[in-house]
């Protein structure tokens, strides 16, 4: 009963799609708006179905109803109810329905907001993010129908994946998927925004607020995949350089390159062309993500289950968006020269400019460092796979000349400034900064050369940002995430840098020096949980003229399905993480013991967050002000 | 007579052609040399000589072939056809297991013999790693 409510309010949900397509068309056409009212109903008609859609599969997943495959596949009665819930979308068809409300939601939120704008743009809009919407429903219901029936109906479901039993991965997936779903809003809107001729700062002021949101979003579900991955994979490390997070991080360099132009676009008027092209590239790479990770293709060890013909399906489709997409820009785009204000090589939006030149770059490195496997198997039939180096060699380097133009950029003055601002003054800050980075790197006995240069620029840029802080002519919201963005960075090259880590295979009672610290594993103890058995460590780390530090790391056996997971017992203080983990060995009385030392780990997380705030703070700024 | 702002585009053009060349070399060459490619064990076997680069080696973990010692963990990765010894001293994903997928990471030092730098395992019970498939299903 649940499922057939839900899979036709879906197909429901297509038949509004095409009635508000073809009203807006026509209204667009002839330039009427008496269809107006009757959209903003179908509107929020289409909302409530897909809600109510949505709801219909939540309440299949909490009340355990076994007759809906998708819960068969992904959910059991002794689950914790917060995992029941979560466990709609972490499976491939709830999540593609999660999108889908996301994308509904947000096209309402669009069209209650939007009041004060042109009819046409906003009927535009409606289109687009409509053609978006009909697909993604019809994805949903040929490839990836999350209401198929079972019969006979079992007794007890498969359960969900014990690794994704996790809070930080429960509220990963819809963090994210605001941030992918934000961005469509903004292919759409740009879209519109090209047709109708109206690509100017009213416009950018406008779009200003899905940009900061999107971001937002993606930099915070980045952020929780990457926690969930440093404490529950145990891998000791927080990027893996892996396919399936280089394509959250593609669409983020073009997110914070777009970020920055629309800034350009609100207060000069200009780069129009180029705005235009970032927010279709954030969208099509934001489709693409899902593609690469639910079609298989990939070559990652994240990748789950998944089936051929959707990949196809999502290719095709974004195939088509991407080709109407340069239609359009080609068709309707107007030559800049002629409403554009110019602006002189040392000003604020060269700086700008200059951002984006480094996020394309990052963003090219990554790309072909995820998609060059893909080519070559289907070329040469040769199986790689593109390592960690590749990624930090390629981008590391250029973090130094970027580092230096982002201590200088924020201060410039809109359309001509001069050089005068790299004076004396600076130049001995630079000097500072590069001894006392060198006193840290050769004391600590690293031998890397390269780190003093990036640590002394990195230093550099956090002195430059926490300067900025007392110029009033620059924007509070930029303040805070320029200061966050360079603890970001310091922290994750020290991390980077002076991480140890320690691996060994213990029994109960083995005793290991590592460094100056002795590791002892003392006990082991056996409980039982609802829907999991435990082995609980006992471990003590002891340092000479330390007290000693006690984990407790475990090994979870879940019930359903079988598998075990291993629990790390982190020690964070404001300086370094102490972390322990350690694993079963195929039922061997040796088990397997990582320790790892990391510096400022908790830093990372701090100033990603305070990074978000920022943007935060921008958005709310703006509202006050409207 | 070449004006001041067509010489001004002229030098920016020439300078982005010329950085862009040279970071497409720069990409091209890392790329040559941080690839990792993929070999089953029977592919080790065929080779006709032995690489000192770092490669992958995948298939199914052997039944009764995991062997545990207080420094390292020796196993047989096998596709059915041939089987490579593995010595790995490190720490072991949780569904490290006999008659399940794997994958690893590290060099070869003969044809029937690898030393593991890292052991890589699947998030998915059901999930089998499309290059673990393939090396199974051509046995």
């Amino acid at each position: 009963m649940l499922s057939h409510l839900g899979f036709y309010s879906l197909v429901f949900s297509i038949f509004f799609s095409v009635c508000i397509i073809f009203l807006s068309s026509r209204s667009v056409y002839n330039k009427v708006s008496k269809n107006v009212n009757i959209i903003y109903s179908l509107i929020f008609l289409q909302l409530f179905f897909v809600v109510f859609s949505f709801s219909c599969l939540v309440t299949a997943f909490l009340i355990s109803d076994f007759s809906n495959i998708t819960v068969y596949n992904n959910s059991h009665t002794t689950k914790p109810i917060f995992y029941k819930f979560s466990g709609v979308w972490g499976n491939h068809e709830g999540s593609l329905l999660l999108w889908l409300l996301v994308l509904t939601f947000f096209l309402f939120l669009f069209f209650v907001n939007s009041k004060k704008q042109d009819l046409k743009y906003k009927l535009l809009t409606v289109i687009f993010q409509e053609i978006i919407i009909l697909g993604f429903l019809l994805f949903i219901i040929i490839t990836s129908n999350p209401f198929y029936y079972l019969n006979p109906i079992p007794k007890e479901g498969l359960g969900l994946n014990p690794i994704l039993q996790d809070p930080a991965l429960a509220i990963h997936p819809p963090i994210l998927y605001l941030g992918y779903v934000g961005s469509s809003l903004i292919f759409s809107s740009s879209l519109a925004a090209t047709v109708n001729k109206s690509v100017n700062s009213n416009w950018a002021k406008d779009v200003k607020i899905w940009v900061f949101a999107s971001w937002i979003f993606l930099t915070l579900g980045i952020m929780l995949g990457s926690v969930w991955a440093y404490y529950e994979l145990g891998w000791g490390g927080f990027w893996f350089w892996d396919p399936v997070e280089n394509v959250s991080l593609m669409p983020w360099f073009c997110l914070t390159a777009l970020l920055h132009t629309i800034l350009v676009l609100e207060k000069r008027n200009s780069l129009k062309n180029w705005t235009i092209i970032l927010s279709i590239a954030t969208f099509s790479l934001s489709m693409s993500g899902t593609f690469l990770v639910r079609s298989g293709i990939l070559n990652s060890i994240h990748t789950f289950a998944n089936d051929p013909s959707r990949g196809l399906f999502i290719l095709v489709f974004l195939f088509f968006l991407i080709v109407l997409a340069i239609i359009i820009f080609f068709l309707f785009t107007e030559d800049e020269k002629n409403t554009s204000k110019g602006f002189f090589l040392i000003s604020k939006e060269s700086a700008v400019l200059i951002n984006n030149w480094f996020m394309m770059y990052f963003l090219s490195v990554v790309l072909i460092g995820t998609v060059y496997p893909i080519f070559l198997e289907v070329f040469t039939d040769e199986k790689i796979s593109v390592g960690a180096p590749f990624f930090q060699k390629l981008m590391i380097p250029f973090l130094i000349p970027f580092f230096i133009f982002m201590s200088f950029g924020p201060r410039l003055k809109w359309i001509k400034d001069s050089l005068k601002k790299l004076n004396y003054y600076q130049i001995t800050i630079f000097i500072i900064t590069l001894s006392a980075s060198y006193l840290i790197v050769k004391y600590s006995g690293v031998k890397y050369l390269f780190s003093v240069l990036l640590i002394s620029t990195s230093l550099f840029l956090v002195y430059n940002s926490l300067r900025d802080i007392l110029i009033k002519s620059i924007q509070f919201p930029q303040k805070i995430s320029h200061f966050a963005f360079s603890i970001l960075i310091l922290s994750i090259l020290i991390n980077g840098i002076y991480s140890k880590e320690f691996n060994s295979n213990m029994k109960v009672g083995d005793e290991i020096v590592f460094m100056d610290k002795k590791i002892k594993f003392k006990s082991i103890n056996f409980e039982e949980e609802v829907n999991y058995k435990l082995l609980k460590g006992n471990f003590e780390v002891s340092e000479k003229g330390k007290s000693a530090m006690v984990f407790n790391p475990e090994i979870r056996i879940y019930n359903q399905p079988v598998i075990s997971t291993s629990e790390a017992d982190i020690k964070t203080n404001l300086f370094n993480d102490n972390f322990i983990v350690f694993t079963l060995i195929q039922e061997s009385e040796i088990f397997n013991v990582r320790y790892q030392h990391k510096p400022f780990m908790v830093w990372i997380w701090i100033s990603i967050v305070l990074l978000a705030f920022g943007g935060a703070f921008a958005i709310f700024k703006n509202e006050k002000k409207n | 007579m070449i004006g001041k702002k067509v010489k001004l585009r002229i030098t920016f053009l020439l300078l982005s052609f010329v950085s862009l060349i040279l970071i497409v070399y720069l990409i091209i060459k890392s790329l040559e040399e941080n690839v990792v490619y993929f070999k089953s064990p029977t592919e080790i076997k065929n080779l006709k000589e032995l690489t000192k680069k770092k490669v992958r080696v995948g298939g199914m973990v052997k039944k009764d072939s995991i062997k545990v010692n207080s420094d390292e963990i020796n196993f047989v990765i096998t596709d059915f056809k041939n089987d490579i010894k593995v010595v790995y001293s490190g720490i072991v994903p949780n569904l490290f297991e006999e008659e399940k997928g794997v994958v690893a990471e590290g060099f070869i030092q003969d044809r029937k013999f690898f030393i593991a730098k890292k052991i890589l395992a699947k998030h998915d019970e059901n999930y089998m790693p499309p290059e673990v498939e393939k090396a199974v299903r051509n046995k």
